[in-house]
């Protein structure tokens, strides 16, 4: 056998809890209750927008409070299509990720003049600015204006005995893995390391020939594109899209989740995101009057404990893990 | 002739990493030593762990006071300055402001006042650049305004982290000598380290070199510079 | 023409608003290289209190004085038990802690005082200033006192040790400890200065917005494109930057057709980040040269 057992464990380790989360991830919706899988579908579709989030800040660096409105857009073009298009609800999905690829890419060009603060500045704004777009009498008839766009549910296919809640959660569920593992396969390969390489040292990046121009409006291209799929998604499950849905409390809400689960660690994602759809209501069980001080209390308890996010924890456990796996080792030697 | 610092088994941390294994030697009042050894030995972990930036263990004592793990602005404020590597110039703010922080733990304005005259006296091109942002100067321009911040606390201990990196030799040349006169006419103690050995052996009175984290020789500047020996296998020349 | 003239005017006086927020960021931002999304609602919170102390009886100058100089101690406290913690954290962590101050801000002024809409006293009274229908004595004395704080924050940082010494130890930490410096006591310190200009900037607004828990939420926004368009390491810039926001934002509203309320702050915004992409640093910003 080759490697070391420390290298073995640390493959196994992360393979194992992989292998964990996945089984739970199919397993639950079977016996649980039609909300809680609901829920547990925004999770996933948070979970992606989170992901996208951690690709543009974490892998190349650059800022954005302003992904609630490409989150947004995803979810208007997904319900415009469907509503007045008649098309497949699948179908509007890739074209809600090209559609905010597009628009997160032009957004990529001034965004390369501005950095840091600035740019939290610039998609702040954009965050801001997307509800009241929404609400603008010249597209009504196209948003449905304030009051929005209901959007008709889809069935399970071919008659399978699953309910809309449970079918739309499994579809939510492959489309995850899937971009999941494309986004761990991008940061792993070259145009990954390259974005990596813009984050952390842009100059020298630039000095050794990378073409930080094309990676930063790729990144956000490509971010954006993600959340729009996201944002598709989340306009399918719940059934409905309005301005105020997509306001810049989402845009906090995504950053929080990205924090909460480790900036840059993909596999946080999930967590960031079951924070934000979890932790609210939790504080609102709480206390009615004072939901929002305690769920900033339960956010800087959160911060205290593990100021590098989820990651943090995984980390320890893994440490755990390779002890217990030595230790073991050690009583068969 | 007075110990002004004294070092006993100090080790140094960074995280997990040990970088200093019982680093320990001794500086008199008034004298120039100098610290050499390669890249990654510990030069500058040793300046660090006497400015108290990086985690320690064992005993320094300045003065005859112990000064191991107090926090760096308190055993700057006992009279010891620093001149980082990379020097540490406040880039943002005028050579001027940048002198005025050297002397911000003063409370003599007077004295402060002829001080940043006395250091123009030194380094003239600093006068001619005095409202300038510190950033936009040349790699030795910065240098000197850095050792002249430094002297600005009026230090009895200077600490020179590679003043010559980058440096064109003449400016080097320049800067030692300058050094040297300090050293002379305001008694100020000096520890320099150095990779560039030729120049700091020229400058300094005692050597000690130092190779993963311990100090291999000690001897004066003289003996170390005339040992072939020791020249190839620890200066690299 | 006049319309313009008189819609510039209006402008200032609403942007003088922006300029006293924008001026508290600056304090802040001078202080931890950051920004704090939580001093909208702590220039809130200071405000109730002082009326809060008005409501008990004491005069209004003097809640002021206490409202300020308990604001100074909050910030510092604030900041020793809550961020000195996270100094060691990532930023993005501590921009985490900022918004969770925020929420707790908001939720316990709600809980104090509900949510609604109060009046606030000012001691400038409201009667129309020179005869000027769009100016009246309150923003015109809104406008004295911004001008007061600048001043004194210009001579601050200019003009003094310990401005001189905050700004060494946020632009460059270690090198400020090096010349002895205590960069931890510098950060709290810049704390309380801009919790205490954020309760002036407060108790001036309250009277024009009203006072609730709510009521800071597109000011600070403002105060922070504000300060960003007028350079973030400058108190100058920051009022100009306030009173140009305001102007905007009133030219939004008065000359693009369709432009509703809704609409002037994206679009201000809009222009702001215009601006950066000319100019990054800002208009009165230090263009930092980067040598690598």
């Amino acid at each position: 056998m080759t490697g070391t057992s420390a290298s073995r464990s640390r493959l196994t380790f992360s393979t194992v809890s992989s292998a964990v989360t996945l089984a739970a991830l199919i397993a639950i919706p079977l016996f649980a209750k039609n909300f809680f899988v609901f829920q547990l579908t925004m999770v996933l579709i948070y979970g992606l927008a989170v992901l996208a989030l951690n690709i543009l800040t974490g892998a190349s660096g650059q800022f954005s409070l302003g992904h609630s409105a490409f989150y947004a857009v995803g979810a208007y073009t997904s319900g415009i299509l469907i509503e007045f298009a008649g098309m497949n609800y699948l179908l509007t999905l890739p074209v809600a990720g090209l559609v905010c690829f597009v628009f997160g890419f032009l957004f990529g060009f001034p965004a390369l003049r501005l950095s840091g603060i600035y740019l939290a500045l610039a998609t702040f704004a954009l965050a801001v600015a997307m509800p009241q777009l929404l609400k603008v009498g010249a597209f009504e008839h196209w948003t449905g204006g304030v009051q929005g766009l209901v959007i008709t549910k889809p069935d399970a296919p071919f008659g399978l005995p699953l309910s809309q809640d449970v079918w739309l959660y499994y579809v939510t569920l492959a489309i995850a893995i899937v971009i999941y593992i494309a986004a761990v396969n991008l940061l792993n390969s070259r145009s990954g390391r390259a974005m990596m390489a813009i984050r952390d040292n842009q100059i020298a990046a630039s000095a050794m020939g990378i073409d930080v121009a094309f990676y930063k409006t790729m990144a956000f291209g490509i971010s954006a594109g993600i959340t729009g799929i996201a944002g598709g998604l989340g306009a399918i499950v719940v059934q409905f899209v309005a301005p105020d849905g997509y306001t810049f409390q989402l845009a906090i809400a995504l950053f929080l989740g990205m924090v909460v689960g480790g900036v840059g660690w993909l596999p946080g994602s999930l967590a960031g995101a079951a924070f934000i759809v979890f932790v609210p209501n939790l504080a609102e069980g709480v206390s009615k009057g004072l939901s929002g001080a305690v769920f900033g209390v339960f956010l800087f308890i959160i911060i205290f404990l593990v100021p590098h996010g989820a990651r943090q924890i995984a980390i320890l456990l893994q440490n755990l893990f390779v002890k217990f796996r030595t230790t073991q080792g050690g009583h068969h030697a | 002739m007075t110990t002004l610092l004294t070092v006993n088994d100090l080790r140094a941390y960074y995280g997990q990493v040990q970088a200093l294994h019982g680093v320990a030697f001794a500086l008199d009042e008034g004298s120039v030593t100098t610290l050499l050894g390669a890249n990654g030995a510990g030069k500058t972990t040793t300046l660090r762990a006497i400015c108290g930036m990086v985690r320690t263990s064992g005993a320094i004592e300045f003065d005859g006071k112990p000064i191991l793990a107090k926090p760096t602005e308190s055993i700057v404020k006992l009279g010891i300055a620093h001149v980082p590597q990379g020097r540490g110039t406040f880039t943002t703010m005028t050579v001027e402001e940048n002198l005025q922080l050297g002397a911000i733990s003063r409370s003599d304005k007077a004295a402060i006042a002829e001080d940043i005259e006395r250091m123009y006296g030194y380094f003239p091109v600093l006068r001619q650049r005095s409202q300038q942002q510190a950033g936009t100067l040349s790699g030795g321009e910065q240098q000197m305004l850095a050792v002249a911040r430094a002297l600005m606390l009026r230090p009895r201990l200077m600490l020179l982290d590679e003043p010559s990196f980058g440096l064109a030799p003449l400016v080097v040349q320049e800067l030692f000598q300058i050094l040297g006169k300090i050293n002379r006419e305001d008694k100020v103690t000096i520890l320099v380290v150095e990779q560039n050995a030729q120049l700091a052996l020229e400058l300094a009175e005692t050597a000690y070199v130092i190779e993963t984290g311990r100090i291999v020789m000690t001897g004066s500047a003289a003996e170390i510079a005339s040992d072939d020996s020791v020249r190839r296998s620890y200066l690299g020349y | 023409m006049e319309l313009f003239w008189n819609q510039v005017l209006a402008g200032i006086s609403t942007g003088a608003i922006y300029a006293g927020m924008a001026l508290a960021v600056v304090m802040i931002f001078t202080a931890i290289d950051n920004f704090n999304f939580a001093q909208g609602e702590m220039a809130m919170f200071s405000t109730f209190i002082a009326w809060q102390l008005i409501q008990w009886g004491m005069p209004f100058w003097w809640a002021f004085v206490l409202t300020v100089a308990l604001s100074f101690v909050a910030g510092i406290a604030i900041e020793r038990a809550l961020f000195k913690p996270l100094a060691k954290a990532p930023i993005l962590t501590n921009v985490a802690g900022f918004i969770a101050l925020f929420a707790i801000i908001n939720s316990v002024a709600g809980l104090i005082w509900d949510f609604t809409v109060k009046p606030f006293p000012t001691p400038f009274g409201t009667a129309p200033f020179l005869g000027s229908e769009l100016v009246s004595t309150h923003q015109a004395g809104m406008i004295g006192v911004t001008f007061a704080m600048l001043a004194f924050l210009y001579v601050f940082f200019r003009y003094t040790r310990i401005g001189l010494a905050m700004r060494a130890a946020a632009s460059l930490p270690e090198s400020a400890r090096l010349v002895g410096i205590n960069t931890s006591w510098m950060i709290a310190l810049g704390w309380g200065m801009a919790t205490a200009i954020g309760a002036i900037a407060g108790m001036l607004i309250a009277p024009v917005v009203f006072l609730e828990p709510n009521m800071m939420g597109g000011v600070l926004l403002y105060g922070f494109a504000a300060a960003v368009l007028g350079g973030l390491t400058s108190p100058l810039g920051a009022v100009v930057g306030g009173l140009l926001v305001g102007v905007f934002e009133n030219m939004v509203g008065t000359y693009i057709p369709g432009a509703g309320n809704e609409l002037k702050l994206p679009i201000a915004l809009a222009l702001i980040v215009v601006v950066l992409v000319f100019k990054p640093t800002g208009l009165f910003g230090r263009t930092v040269v980067q040598r690598v």
